[in-house]
């Protein structure tokens, strides 16, 4: 396949940054979107120009750390797939690609595509956690948990934290991502003692973070590649709610 | 004989209370020194997020480092089937010795038996820990938990996550270690890696670390350092590692003076997806507990071309089943991904480049669906309806793996069995470590996959996550303390002292060197080059003269990089292509040493099979008299190696030739 790829340059996070145009001649339609970025790479080494620097590790779809905006969708326009198990096989001969970063006020670029989510992190570091030091654990079998509520706990802790969700929202929400975390913990037992407490804290560390709010489009669980249902950010909202009237933690 | 330099310092008593005894006189550390005792920990998967949020519950002052952009995107979180524990929930006869005993017998006897039975004893916890997080691990209709089977057990005592077993093991630890992230008992560098290990008066007492953003070398200190880095996979270029993952942290750590323990011994996984062109960047997994369901095969008759579902059932060789009744498909893996080389290089293989075997549901959607028939009560369904439901049942289990081989090949393999082949999958050498996981370095310890202990010449499924998880929830936190407990005095030494500019301005010149060779070819060439002369020599077979051919071929391969990389961009900015070569700079003299210690390994053992030693079926020959030992390498200037042997003493178990029939 013959390929025409814009993609966006930035040098660093004070560059205005402007979009460039590369030819690939050669992609086979196995690759991955990510393996043909190398062959693009490939080709600019050995044309003496800088590589386009993009986040990647695992390459099976797990660790969240891929990151590109691919004609105009987060993660391209497979659903349910990250863009480094989205494959050429998806376009056509002659194809031309736009790809950009993601684009948030709360992920600024740090090179090419590449940008900063660790505004992910320091919500995560406020509440989404059970507090109990290793240790201190009784018997695994001594509190059954519903099937139900197990699954369900594990359909939002599925999460890989990418962030598309927040690259999709017109507002650049990040309620899927911490409404996915407080779900999880909110639909199990362990999650109780904490549960209104997580909830304040996740939620106003959200805000200081620059995250927009959510305007229910759904967006966000459209283009989720883990499909984390929006009806845990209503959920959310009901924890929210019931902890700002009840007292305690 | 034990060298000397191996004291690996195993309590005495029982090997069942060795451990129990240690804990309990173990020293310790008050809690007032401990705020004044500062710990660095490199690499956040299971090993390390987990030492690194214990440690710092105990009041230590941790900081933690990883190149990915959050300690969340570790490659534990790929791990994909399950964690084994010796809870005996199913009540099918498992106890804490039945683990130990598959534990070491999976390994081929080439592991320490004080380590694998405290690995045993403590497994039990790590679950009830996971839980407490609230890891949401699957569960059966009564709320109790679920087990599956693995790979050389004849028990159910792997506990999973779906097929993300790895990412909610680790979802969970970095939960806790965000939570100490929080309160301020650790600070976390991401985007940073380590290059280098501060030594003074022969103890570890830092790191050099380059920030991967800025492009600036920072100096750390640390009374202790814990190196939490995982394998060296990628060694071989395509492996199912991430693309970042990397010896570098260890490699630096060995040139220090850490010994490497076993090298050579690495674990080709059976069931991954095939390659598919010179594009490919790395090789996915398919879950071994798919070999549950799945039955393996190839066609009776060799390059026999039809269509998978064409051949009838006479005509198809189920040949783990054939050759290995009492275990059939869920043999250890390195005796499965040795048998599918075996049919393929005979000419039996299937797919367009006839190196892949078949991975076939047929026969398990039936028989789920059938069941599913009677529970749904439904009188003489027609096959139709069985293989609907049956789908169904498949896809509850292990729905996320078809999906991702849908993708990544094309192809339905709910319609058509999956095609697949061996691939690099882990790596059991590591440093050595004592039984506190001390390395040979005072001070530096390797957790995890990083050291060498516990997997011998072969690791059973589901016992990587219960290995980094024991090492940083339950023996670290009081191991470590034998240390510090003496180090009480030890103040914080200067970031100006010679040790940390010393080992900064080497860190520097590597560095500088590397940008200023400004050749003609990629790291990607050298490290495809690599990847290739490790496969098809230090790979599934090894043989002495390939072996020999391999040790020149690395070595020129390495003298031609160190003149012809071309590494565009600057030291001081965001550089994926300088990262790369830092890390393949460190391959290239690694792989020289696997291929040193396979040919010094005069024997067969689990995945390190030597064409010059089998039995006449064709199974590993091992020579317990000449090599019951530890290959600990010491590195010397001008890429030398001396070994060092630490015999393997087995008191509780005794050595016969593993056999799975």
């Amino acid at each position: 396949m013959k390929i025409t790829l814009k993609v966006w340059r930035q040098k660093n996070g004070k560059d205005s940054g402007r979009f460039e145009t590369y030819q690939l001649n050669h992609v086979s339609e196995d690759m991955s979107f990510l393996e043909m970025f190398d062959v693009l790479n490939e080709q600019l080494i050995t044309e003496n120009k800088e590589p386009v620097a993009f986040d990647h590790d695992c390459r099976e779809g797990i660790c969240g750390m891929c990151s590109m905006y691919i004609n105009g969708r987060a993660h391209g326009p497979w659903e349910g797939t990250t863009t480094c198990q989205l494959h050429m096989r998806a376009f056509n001969d002659g194809d031309t690609i736009v790809v950009e970063p993601w684009r948030s006020a709360a992920f600024p670029v740090l090179k090419d595509l590449m940008v900063d989510r660790s505004a992910f992190d320091r919500i995560m570091a406020v509440g989404g956690f059970v507090s109990v030091n290793t240790g201190n654990a009784v018997d695994a079998n001594s509190t059954l948990i519903p099937k139900e509520d197990a699954d369900n706990a594990f359909s939002a802790a599925a999460c890989i934290g990418c962030g598309a969700c927040v690259a999709t929202c017109k507002n650049s929400s990040a309620m899927l991502f911490v409404s996915a975390k407080v779900s999880q913990l909110a639909l199990l037992p362990q999650g109780q003692v904490e549960r209104k407490d997580r909830v304040r804290k996740m939620v106003a560390q959200m805000d200081a973070e620059g995250f927009g709010s959510c305007t229910n489009t759904g967006a966000c669980e459209a283009e989720c590649p883990k499909g984390i249902s929006i009806a845990n950010i209503a959920r959310m909202n009901r924890e929210y709610l019931g902890a700002a009237i009840l007292p305690g933690n | 004989m034990t060298s000397p330099r191996l004291d690996a310092k195993i309590p005495g008593g029982n090997i069942s209370e060795k451990w129990t005894q240690y804990k309990s006189t173990v020293a310790l550390v008050n809690p007032a020194n401990k705020r004044k005792l500062e710990i660095i920990v490199v690499g956040s998967g299971l090993a390390g997020s987990s030492a690194a949020a214990t440690l710092a519950e105990l009041g230590y002052k941790v900081k933690v480092f990883c190149f990915q952009d959050s300690a969340r995107r570790a490659h534990s979180i790929a791990a994909q089937g399950g964690i084994n524990a010796a809870k005996n929930y199913q009540n099918d006869g498992d106890s804490t010795y039945r683990l130990f005993y598959d534990t070491i017998k999976g390994g081929d006897y080439r592991a320490r038996e004080a380590n694998v039975h405290r690995l045993a004893e403590v497994s039990a916890s790590i679950i009830d820990q996971c839980v407490a997080q609230g890891v949401p691990f699957a569960r059966e209709y009564g709320g109790l938990l679920s087990n599956r089977s693995f790979g050389g057990t004849q028990v159910q005592r792997t506990f999973y996550a779906a097929g993300q077993t790895g990412q909610q093991l680790l979802l969970g630890a970095y939960s806790a270690l965000m939570r100490q992230v929080g309160y301020g008992t650790v600070k976390m560098y991401a985007r940073h890696e380590m290059l280098e290990v501060v030594t003074v008066d022969g103890k570890a007492r830092g790191i050099i670390a380059r920030n991967l953003v800025t492009g600036e070398l920072e100096r750390h200190f640390g009374h202790a350092v814990l190196l939490c880095t995982g394998g060296y996979g990628n060694v071989f270029f395509l492996s199912t590692n991430a693309m970042g993952s990397n010896v570098t942290a260890a490699w630096k750590a060995h040139k220090k003076g850490a010994f490497f323990g076993n090298p050579c011994f690495t674990q080709i996984h059976p069931t991954c997806i095939p390659v598919s062109g010179d594009h490919q960047s790395k090789l996915t997994l398919m879950s071994e507990s798919l070999r549950n369901d799945g039955r393996i095969w190839v066609p009776k008759k060799a390059g026999d071309t039809r269509k998978p579902i064409d051949i009838p059932e006479d005509e198809r060789d189920y040949y783990l089943e054939r050759r290995y009744p009492a275990f059939g498909n869920l043999v250890p893996r390195d005796v499965a991904s040795r048998a599918a080389k075996e049919r393929c290089d005979a000419g039996f293989g299937v797919g367009a480049s006839k190196m892949a075997v078949y991975l076939d549901y047929a026969s398990a959607i039936e028989r789920y669906g059938k069941v599913e028939a009677n529970k749904q009560n439904l009188v003489n369904p027609d096959k139709a309806t069985i293989i609907k439901l049956g789908k169904g049942i498949v896809a509850e289990k292990y729905g996320n793996l078809f999906e991702m081989y849908a993708k990544i090949t094309g192809e339905n393999p709910y319609e058509t069995p999956m095609r697949i082949y061996p691939a690099v999958h882990y790596t059991m050498g590591g440093l050595w470590v004592d039984y506190n996981l001390m390395t040979t370095v005072e001070g530096l310890y390797a957790l995890g996959e990083a050291n060498f202990s516990d997997h011998g010449a072969n690791r059973l499924g589901a016992s990587a996550l219960m290995q980094g998880l024991a090492d940083g929830y339950f023996v670290i936190p009081y191991t470590i303390g034998a240390y510090l407990a003496k180090e009480i005095h030890t103040n914080p030494i200067s970031l100006d002292h010679p040790a940390f500019t010393e080992a900064e301005q080497r860190v520097k010149g590597i560095i500088e060197k590397l940008i200023n060779i400004k050749g003609n070819k990629s790291v990607d060439h050298f490290h495809k080059a690599l990847g290739k002369i490790m496969w098809d020599q230090c790979g599934m077979a090894r043989n002495a003269e390939g072996l020999k051919w391999a040790i020149s071929e690395i070595r020129k391969l390495r003298e031609e990089f160190w003149k012809d990389v071309r590494i565009p961009g600057g030291a001081m900015e965001v550089n994926p292509e300088l990262e790369k070569a830092c890390r393949v700079a460190d391959f290239l003299e690694l792989g020289e040493l696997m291929c040193i210690d396979a040919l010094n390994r005069n024997e067969s053992c689990g995945g390190h099979f030597r064409e010059e030693y089998q039995t006449e079926e064709g199974e590993a020959l091992r020579d317990d008299d000449n090599f019951a030992y530890v290959a600990a390498w010491e590195f010397h200037e001008g890429y030398e190696w001396s070994l060092h042997k630490e015999d393997l003493v087995f008191e509780n178990i005794k050595l016969t030739q593993r056999s799975y029939k």
